[in-house]
């Protein structure tokens, strides 16, 4: 395998070339595991067979690919280790030190071998690396909530975390403080905390889950986990981009590459793949001035940014953004684009749209712009998937998910305005909202709005069920609604261009 | 700081050339040249023999930064002094006049504190030389990527272009004019920026009833007094800045300027993360309740309600009146949890329209008091008043300029083209301070070229009776933005002091040791 860390030596003999030493007999044949988690800091130097280098990889890429599709269905952290429970236990098994299980070191010698194969595999672009380490870290996270007190202490004990401990003296008069942060008045007696510096614990900071002062941040113990994953994450990047820089060197190896390139291509996203080719509607009339009749087969979030730039003639910023981008998935084209939001904005002046808003508008088509915009046609449109955690909404914004942006009270009132009034329906609704499950109010809303053409569609075997799977994708929401509302006619279309 | 162009070669003829210029003016006449007869303190023919001679003598100090000759005095004065009062002005002239702007860039602005606040020490550094000016050109171009290897550089550029205004980016792995040359392009990269924040009170909207979009008033401007008071204090005692600049930003806003090393090269992760420590206020048009924070309160929150418990009674509900109509008291009532505590303080509401806020936020508790609800949670009531004190009055940050490195952010000291307003530093030292700040009164950049007119004209006359020429002052230095302009040195200095590395001292001592 691959050595990341060339190690500078003794200092004294710093003039021994570090190539001349990296064939040299590596002093670790056999690397123990005493821990079930592992930070993987140095590489396997042990053989494997070609063989179980592919089967042992491909075991991994299961795991990742599912913990990305976890993470694109919005679960949690528990119902994502629910989840991944049967497929962890076939695929990846890693025993606890307390199971006595044989096959404890095999185990973790399989963890340790696949995770570095992925790390060649995904470390060649900055879009896989970042991919990679996001699920690696959500895989961290996972093992890591389920290890017992004790052994998380210890694996954290080796780990070398420079922490300072909060004295006694601190404790006493930051004592309101700590209180406000654990939430119990009792607990901060006995709990430890640390002090780190504050930009240490990013996610903590953001959370405002520790008490601040000048610049430290003041860390309880239950928050140490986000600690050793945020050390984690750090670590694995770092690496990551030490990989890649070494990887033109495997160019040489024909066994090898194949392999990697292989199972790279196999982790794509669905996020990605989404292009104005695949979510354009065929025979439908896209154009500026037959959005308003379109409109009704949005789902709501667009139907909601539809109304309120019909309302107030201006949407801001983001909400420009989702729409443009969602308008461009459905196939309008750049004038008609411009043409639409030229009209919607009629409160403004023509030279005010053209300095505030055309550029954005061609920015977003790739019409202007940087070379990588340019070539790469603009943004794409935003799935269900970005649209939920990026960009919330602030004041004054109308973008986002109405299932997770709204309170319950102003999304009831926007479904029944679009002439959603079945109790049932608005019931499930609200389950789904208050359960998180976002995706499932907009399918239930979607199913019941087109429950009769689904029943023919399903009935006279239009549609295959993997057509009509679960909607991840505003646009792919509005195709199949458009296909579905016109069944009768595309069909009938199609059997005269045949006649 | 090197200076590119020698003033003694250049002066003495052109200065001669451009008096006889300015005595045919008055001849050839406009009306506002009259006007500027009237007003000038003593304006007739003499002045033009005391302005040569005056010119003269500033020629001979050293520093070209900020000229203060009175070359082009008469064609200033045109425009600028005929009426005193800045608001009349605007009417007149507008700010965007190129004529105004190079004035204004030419004598006012303080290139060289700009440039040692950027550079951080008096020689320049890739820290100026690689960050990115991006120009706003007139015909609305944008052009960004514009570096400058000295303050001098930078001058003389803006003359030649005369932008609008210019906004500030990062400093980046290379010079950013050499982005395309370069043979491996992902290696151009963001390095460092000052950590920002925007603060606009259109963002107020729903809550301000005194003004709305692009106005303002000194009513809501407290909005603005109470953001900064907040996001100060977290900035300083959270997070230990220390060089922390708030610039008012010409209309309606605030940014704010954290400068400190460590805080220039955060990534975005970090800055993400402070920028989410601060943010309360979340949720769109749609969203109901947009304060959602748990208990108990983290520190920064229950500092926050102290510091804006205070404005909260005299400022939001007594001078924004925000329940004063049904709908607005609506909103109120859906903020609280108790629905039929809500009934009776709507039924009493309903009797009495017109009922101020601040009665109606008394009224809250008096009814709770009463007993108008069986089974009030009291608790639940305390900390619904707590987030609809923070919904009032807490900062509103525009969160997208503070997460990202690549963000460009307006220069301070540019002139905003529509207001005329400098954008100017605001002084934070103390709560007075900041409550003292009145954006309406912020010198618009007519204003300024007028009192140097003023200033000149008064001067000289002066001179004339003592006879002596006295100290030559720069241009800045006879008008209102000095005390603007010192503060900005004074930060400037602070933060240079910080940096400065005291590597030559102990090279010298150890020196010293060995032999």
């Amino acid at each position: 395998m691959l050595r990341q860390d060339f190690s500078r030596g003794d200092p004294k003999r710093r003039n021994i070339d570090y190539r001349k030493t990296q064939f040299a007999e590596p002093t670790f044949k056999e690397i123990e595991y005493p821990h079930r988690l592992n930070l993987y800091e140095l590489p396997p130097t042990a053989d494997i067979t070609l063989e179980q280098f592919e089967q042992w990889a491909i075991d991994r890429l299961r795991i990742l690919a599912e913990l990305e599709a976890c993470s694109f269905r919005n679960k949690s952290l528990p119902e994502t280790a629910e989840h991944m429970k049967p497929l962890l236990e076939k695929y990846l098994p890693l025993d606890t030190n307390t199971s006595n299980s044989t096959k404890l070191a095999a185990e973790r010698q399989k963890d340790h071998y696949s995770h570095f194969i992925l790390r060649l595999a995904f470390s060649s672009t900055e879009d896989l690396r970042r991919r990679f380490s996001r699920v690696e870290t959500t895989l961290f996270r996972l093992r890591m909530s389920e290890e017992s007190m004790r052994e998380r202490n210890a694996f954290v004990q080796t780990l070398n975390l420079d922490c300072e401990l909060v004295s006694d003296e601190e404790r006493t008069k930051y004592k309101d403080e700590l209180a406000a942060i654990s939430g119990a008045k009792k607990a901060t007696e006995e709990e430890i905390w640390y002090k780190v510096e504050w930009d240490r614990v990013p996610e903590l900071v953001e959370g405002r889950r520790v008490f601040l002062k000048a610049g430290k941040a003041y860390v309880p113990s239950k928050e140490q986990a986000s600690m050793v994953v945020a050390e984690f994450t750090k670590r694995l990047d770092r690496s990551l981009e030490m990989t890649a820089r070494a990887l033109p060197r495997l160019d040489e190896d024909d066994r090898l590459s194949p392999i990697l390139d292989h199972l790279s291509k196999n982790f794509i996203t669905p996020d990605v793949s989404y292009g104005s080719g695949t979510s354009s509607v065929p025979g439908a009339d896209i154009s500026a001035r037959n959005i308003d009749a379109l409109s009704s087969q949005f789902p709501l979030c667009m139907q909601h940014l539809h109304r309120s730039l019909r309302r107030d003639g201006h949407l801001k910023h983001y909400g420009r953004l989702q729409y443009t981008l969602f308008l461009k998935g459905m196939g309008l084209n750049l004038e008609e684009c411009l043409v639409f939001w030229r009209s919607s904005f009629h409160k403004f002046t023509d030279d005010t749209f053209n300095k505030e808003y055309r550029y954005n508008i061609r920015h977003a088509y790739g019409d202007v712009g940087g070379d990588s915009n340019r070539r790469g046609g603009g943004y794409g449109p935003f799935s269900c998937q970005k649209i939920l955690t990026e960009h919330p909404p602030g004041p004054g914004d109308s973008h986002g998910c109405p299932y997770r942006h709204f309170n319950l009270e102003n999304l009831t009132a926007l479904l029944q305005s679009t002439g959603i009034t079945d109790r049932s329906v608005l019931q499930g609704v609200k389950e789904d909202k208050e359960s998180q499950k976002f995706h499932m109010a907009c399918n239930r809303v979607f199913e019941y709005v087109h429950k009769n053409e689904i029943k023919r569609a399903k009935d006279e075997g239009v549609m295959t069920s993997a057509q009509l799977e679960t909607i991840v994708h505003p646009n792919e929401y509005f195709k199949r609604s458009y296909l579905l509302k016109n069944l009768g006619k595309v069909n009938s279309e199609d059997v005269k261009m045949e006649g | 700081m090197p200076h590119s162009v020698s003033p003694g070669s250049r002066s003495p003829p052109t200065t001669t050339e451009e008096t006889m210029a300015d005595v045919a003016v008055p001849t050839g006449d406009s009306q506002a040249t009259d006007v500027t007869m009237a007003e000038a303190p003593n304006g007739n023919g003499d002045e033009n023999k005391d302005v040569k001679l005056e010119d003269l003598f500033d020629d001979d100090d050293s520093d070209d930064e900020f000229s203060n000759t009175k070359r082009a005095q008469n064609k200033a004065s045109s425009p600028a002094a005929a009426p005193t009062s800045p608001i009349d002005v605007e009417t007149d002239f507008k700010a965007s006049d190129p004529e105004i702007m190079r004035m204004f860039y030419q004598r006012l602005f303080p290139w060289r504190y700009l440039f040692q606040w950027l550079n951080h020490s008096p020689t320049p550094t890739n820290d100026f030389s690689h960050r990115e000016f991006a120009l706003t050109l007139p015909g609305d171009i944008y052009s960004r990527y514009n570096s400058y290897a000295s303050a001098d550089l930078l001058r003389k550029d803006i003359l030649l272009k005369m932008p609008s205004r210019f906004e500030i980016g990062p400093v980046y792995t290379t010079n950013p004019r050499d982005r395309k040359t370069m043979r491996n392009q992902s290696a151009f990269k963001p390095l460092s920026k000052e950590l920002c924040f925007d603060i606009d009170l259109t963002d107020y909207d729903d809550i301000r009833t005194c003004c709305d979009k692009a106005n303002i008033c000194g009513r809501c401007w407290q909005f603005m007094t109470m953001a900064i008071k907040v996001v100060d204090a977290a900035l300083r005692e959270d997070f230990g800045f220390k060089h922390i600049m708030w610039v008012y930003s010409g209309r309606r806003g605030a940014h704010a300027w954290v400068c400190d090393k460590k805080a220039r090269s955060m990534d975005d992760q970090k800055r993400r993360a402070i920028a989410g420590y601060l943010e309360v206020i979340r949720g769109g048009a749609q969203s109901g309740k947009k304060v959602n924070i748990k208990r108990p309160l983290h520190p920064h929150l229950s500092r926050s309600l102290e510091l804006l418990a205070p404005h909260f009674q005299g400022d939001v509900l007594e001078s924004q009146d925000p329940w004063s109509t049904p709908e607005r008291a609506e909103h109120l009532l859906s903020l609280l949890p108790d629905r039929s505590l809500n009934d009776s303080l709507r039924r009493k509401w309903d009797s009495a329209p017109g009922r101020a806020s601040a009665a109606k936020w008394a009224d809250i508790d008096a009814l709770a008091k009463s007993g108008a609800s069986r089974n009030l949670d009291s608790r639940a009531l305390l900390e619904a008043k707590q987030d609809v004190v923070l919904e009032y009055t807490y900062p509103r940050l525009d969160i997208e300029v503070s997460k990202k490195l690549n963000h460009l952010l307006k220069s301070p000291f540019v002139v905003h083209p529509g207001t005329g307003r400098v954008c100017v530093p605001i002084d934070v030292s103390s709560p007075q301070k900041i409550e003292a700040f009145d954006p309406l009164a912020v010198p618009t950049v007519q204003g300024l070229l007028a009192e140097i007119d003023a200033w000149d004209g008064g001067h000289v006359k002066k001179e004339e009776g003592e006879g002596s020429a006295g100290k030559s002052l720069q241009d800045w230095e006879k008008t209102s933005l000095r005390p603007y302009i010192e503060f900005f040195r004074g930060f400037v200095l602070a933060l240079m002091k910080d940096e400065r590395v005291p590597k030559v001292k102990r090279e010298r001592e150890e020196g010293g040791m060995e032999f």
